[in-house]
């Protein structure tokens, strides 16, 4: 992008807008990321680049239409065709369902300090978790223990101005840092693999040295293989694999998908859930901007509108959210619009969500001490919704699943698929730890700002046996 | 045929190119290639007649990639000017020499031809950016409230989703390349809840490397929609157990993505995907020897099927673009490559299959068309149907899961009829199949003709980190897979 900043071309593309009311979106992004494989860098990169999303709306006699138009590698002196690009989308859009008036200064959420330049990041964020991985790499050759794994950094500021007079910014930091580590079958050792995975603002609390240090203790569990069919087992899920599970179900907890009777927050009769318990721990789901560690944007951000992001709610504040309290179903997320039609508050999706149990304490090896015979698993992989109405989810575990024995654990169990609705687990769920910042393997990249306790399942779902390892 | 848009060849390309290239050689990399890509693409979302989604995005950006003390360097930027283009070769080479240190592997590149100033266009009639976004918000609007007229439809969703790639290539060998290419997935469900039981019903016309003029093959399919959704909803929920499938081709596909596309690509092959997509029981040590399916097994890798989501003339490391074999007679016989993997394999040269789905990422390998080929002289479906005494028909894909060395898979689809006697008797409710790869292949025991035939596909296969995505095709006729593992997702689900 040649020329001006963020703010500057919100302001400009305002001024230069005819339509009935305008809103302009700046995402100003630049990432930096490291891959590995064998112990060895592969590949690497950095890139920058801003997008300008122009969103005109026109008001008519049949309602107000919504054109969306989004550019990146915008010239400045091409500013003014990307708003009439927008304009003639929205004059030849048909009227919206959404439309609501947009919400001025009063109503919108806060932000950060408007007129600060853009945050950025560059490969130099690595360099202190860089030389920790360089160890682990040349330790490969000893420990028998190759690695794998990604990190990475991105920084995206957000530039929100209305023609009702928002201007709303946020900065987001945004690192994660997946390890795995596979046993080289070369000198004979188990080729079993094992995986940690974290989200972090900007890498200074990543020590690959203790995530390494794990990845060693998960090895020397998988030196004792064991085979077990496919079945219903105890299971332990680690905050980990609770991500994997609650981040597909929160993608799924739309208002209007309910209460048109499309999904497992339906009761069956036209009605929604709300009001029901539906766990038997008394858990609570919630999503909360200002959440330490979880920090996100603390207003809807709705560049890329859809079935439950209207691009009417820009602005509108994200304040914390329970949407399941204590075990009952307390809300569904749901755009204005929605609301107003079905008589409940508004509730936009924040980036970020919290499973948690009041009071409860301990974590996985807590768990695993008091346990009897179950399985330990670490994470779940290629997740996909099976049936809505239930919302049953296939998937696979990965990268390590331990037999307990007597709180101990004995050995490394093959993978299984299993069949399962997060819904069915937090029903059946007959323990919660406390929990902690937990990293989805499966949603990870586009869903890392969760914080999971691990939780007991008596029953989990083994549906047949994979191979993979 | 369609020329590249005048506007796109009218941007500076080989004033950028030049100035990316000569500063990268200028600072001593080995190889160094330049990239520069406009990428149109439109959505629509039409819910029960109301717009929910209609947006455009339009994304310009170039690459400079490098191999500099033998590793890779990468950046991307969007300003473009010639001292950026500059600016973003040193920024290429500074990563590089970050990660030299860490990089034990060095980076070959399997040599290629040079191929100097060459165009390529694929093959559409009208493109589709050329119709307003009204007109066609309007048509889908159309479609879904006609569909809300019958009685037996509760929701109508109907999307579109159309994108324009138009890439510039050159490396530091000579190459230069300028491609254009557009791509449509007009789709449309209706859903129903009835007596407790929610189901839905999708058209089966597959995304399509086409253009506006495809529009009319899913119109066709509309108006048949209700009927088979209410026969879904009153069938009996199927009877876990082993049957006898024929799976028709608009579900083949995917199986085919799953357990042949990702097995047979190199780099998951080696381990380069270990920690994400995964890796394949395919390995190479077992090229030539490994018995993936029955001997009527044969399938290719292409980039050259007309029409095909992966479909290009060159790839984005400047290979000219092939096809070629992956399982013979049922024997896995090859890999999808690039240049860095086929040089890692010792082998002469790549066979095409890099790809980045944007100016802001790494080529990495990415699937050609996985196509298995029809069996001359097989039959049409009906005539697949009429040998099985015993089994269920598998019609359009829904959901889809396999394990990251691909063995153990399994999928549901959009509608599925009880065969009795050679015969269709009536549809099935709640079913899922689950199989592991090779056992699968191995019990295909007849493969349709070509009438059976169809490309099908998808916009949205992922991989890597960065997670990038990829449209691709897959042909294939209906075939027959014998004793596979049925279940029922309502059982499943403790329903
Ligand atoms: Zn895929």
């Amino acid at each position: 992008m040649s020329g001006s900043s963020p703010q500057a071309v919100v302001e400009r593309a305002l001024e230069l807008s005819r339509s009935s009311s305008c809103m302009v979106l700046v995402r100003e992004r630049s990432t930096a990321n490291l891959r590995w494989a064998g112990s060895s860098l592969t590949t690497n990169g950095v890139a920058r680049n801003r997008t300008v999303t122009v969103i005109a709306l026109t008001d008519g006699p049949s309602g107000t239409s919504v054109g969306v138009m989004a550019r990146s590698g915008l010239r400045d002196d091409e500013l003014e065709g990307l708003v009439r690009a927008a304009e003639a989308a929205s004059e030849s859009a048909l009227p919206s369902e959404e439309a609501v008036p947009l919400l001025g200064p009063a109503e919108a959420g806060a932000g950060g300090d408007w007129d600060a330049p853009a945050a950025a990041t560059g490969v130099d964020v690595f360099s202190a978790a860089a030389t920790g991985l360089g160890r682990a790499f040349r330790a490969s050759a000893e420990s028998g223990r190759l690695h794998y794994g990604y990190a990475e950094h991105t920084v995206e500021s957000v530039f929100l101005g209305t023609s009702t007079g928002v201007r709303l910014r946020h900065d987001q930091p945004t690192g994660t840092i997946e390890m795995n580590t596979r046993g080289s079958s070369a000198d004979g050792t188990d080729p079993r693999s094992a995986w940690v995975g974290r989200a972090t603002r900007d890498f200074t609390d990543v020590d690959p040295d203790a995530l390494d240090a794990e990845l060693a203790r998960r090895a020397e569990w998988a030196r004792t293989p064991v085979e077990l069919p496919a079945g219903r087992y105890e299971t332990v899920l680690p905050p980990t694999a609770v991500a994997d599970m609650m981040v597909p179900m929160y993608f799924d907890s739309g208002a209007r998908d309910a209460s048109e009777g499309r999904s497992a927050f339906s009761d069956g009769e036209g009605g929604v859930r709300i009001g029901e318990r539906i766990a038997g721990l008394p858990l609570t789901l919630l999503s909360d901007p200002a959440r330490p560690g979880l920090e996100c944007a603390p207003f809807v951000v709705a560049d890329a509108p859809g079935r439950d992001v209207s691009a009417f709610d820009n602005g509108l504040p994200l304040r914390r959210t329970e949407w399941i309290s204590k075990g009952v179903l307390s809300a569904l997320g749901q755009t204005r619009a929605t609301a107003a039609r079905l008589g409940t508050p508004p509730a936009g999706f924040a980036d970020n969500l919290v499973l948690e149990q009041e009071g409860a304490a301990g974590g996985t090896d807590d768990l695993v001490a008091s346990t009897e015979r179950g399985l330990l698993l670490t994470c779940l992989w290629y997740i996909r919704m099976v049936d809505p109405q239930t919302m049953l989810l296939t998937g696979l575990t990965r990268d390590g699943v331990y037999l307990i024995e007597d709180g101990r654990i004995t050995g490394a169990v093959n993978n299984f698929r299993f069949n399962e609705s997060p819904v069915g687990l937090l029903q059946r769920a007959t323990e919660a730890g406390a929990p902690v910042p937990a990293l989805s393997r499966e949603m990870g990249d586009y869903f890392p700002r969760t914080e999971m306790p691990a939780l007991r399942i008596p029953d989990f779902n083994m549906s047949t046996v994979s191979k993979a390892s | 045929m369609p020329d590249i848009d005048p506007d796109f060849l009218a941007l500076p390309l080989r004033e950028l190119a030049d100035a990316a290239l000569g500063r990268a050689a200028e600072l001593g990399a080995e190889h160094a290639d330049f990239r520069l890509e406009r990428i149109r693409d439109r959505t629509l979302a039409v819910s029960d007649g109301a717009v929910e989604t209609a947006a455009e995005g339009d994304a310009l950006g170039f690459a400079v990639r490098v191999v500099h003390r033998g590793v890779w360097g990468f950046a991307s930027a969007d300003a473009l000017t010639p001292d950026a283009a500059a600016r973003t070769a040193e920024r290429a080479v500074a990563v590089a020499e970050v990660a030299a240190p860490l990089a034990t592997d060095r980076v070959e590149l399997a040599p290629e031809p040079v191929h100097a100033d060459r165009t390529w266009v694929s093959s559409y009639e009208e493109d589709p950016f050329e119709v307003s976004m009204r007109a066609q918000a309007a048509l889908l609007s159309g479609w879904c409230r006609r569909l809300m007229e019958d009685g037996r439809v509760d929701h109508v969703d109907a999307s579109l989703l159309q994108a324009k790639e138009q890439k510039f290539y050159a490396d530091t060998a000579g190459t230069s390349t300028t491609q254009q290419r557009v791509r449509i997935a007009p789709e449309v469900e209706v859903v129903a809840n009835r007596n407790g039981l929610l189901d839905s019903m999708r058209t089966l016309s597959p995304p399509a490397g086409r253009g506006w003029e495809y529009l009319p093959t899913v119109e066709a399919e509309l108006a048949g929609l209700p009927a088979l959704l209410d026969e879904k909803l009153r069938a009996p929920s199927v009877e876990p157990g082993r049957y006898d499938l024929v799976v028709d081709p608009s579900q083949l596909w995917l199986t085919i993505h799953e357990s042949i596309g990702h097995a047979t690509e190199l780099d998951r092959a080696l381990g380069y995907e270990a920690a994400y997509a995964g890796t394949s029981f395919a390995t190479p040590d077992r090229l030539g020897e490994l018995r993936y399916g029955a001997p009527s097994m044969h399938v290719t890798g292409d980039r050259t099927a007309e029409h095909g989501l992966a479909t290009i003339g060159f790839d984005d490391e400047g290979v000219a673009t092939s096809s070629f074999d992956l399982v013979r007679d049922g024997v896995l016989t090859g890999y999808q490559r690039d240049r860095r993997i086929s040089a890692a394999q010792g082998l002469r040269s790549s066979n095409g299959c890099a790809f980045a789905d944007s100016p802001g990422h790494m080529p990495i390998q990415r699937m050609a068309n996985v196509s298995l080929a029809a069996d001359p002289t097989g039959p049409d479906t009906e005539g697949l149907i009429s040998g099985v005494e015993d089994g269920v028909y598998v019609v359009g894909d829904r959901s889809w899961s396999i394990d990251m060395q691909r063995y153990n898979f399994q999928f549901t689809g959009q509608r599925f009829y009880r065969i009795r006697g050679g015969r269709l008797d009536g549809m099935l409710r709640d079913v899922a199949y689950q199989a592991s790869t090779t056992e699968f292949w191995n019990s295909m025991a007849a493969v349709g003709g070509p009438a059976s035939y169809v490309l099908g596909g998808t916009f949205r296969c992922g991989k890597g980190q960065p997670g990038q995505v990829a449209a691709v095709s897959h042909g294939c006729p209906s075939a027959v897979f014998t004793d596979v593992r049925v279940l029922n997702t309502a059982q499943e689900a403790g329903k």
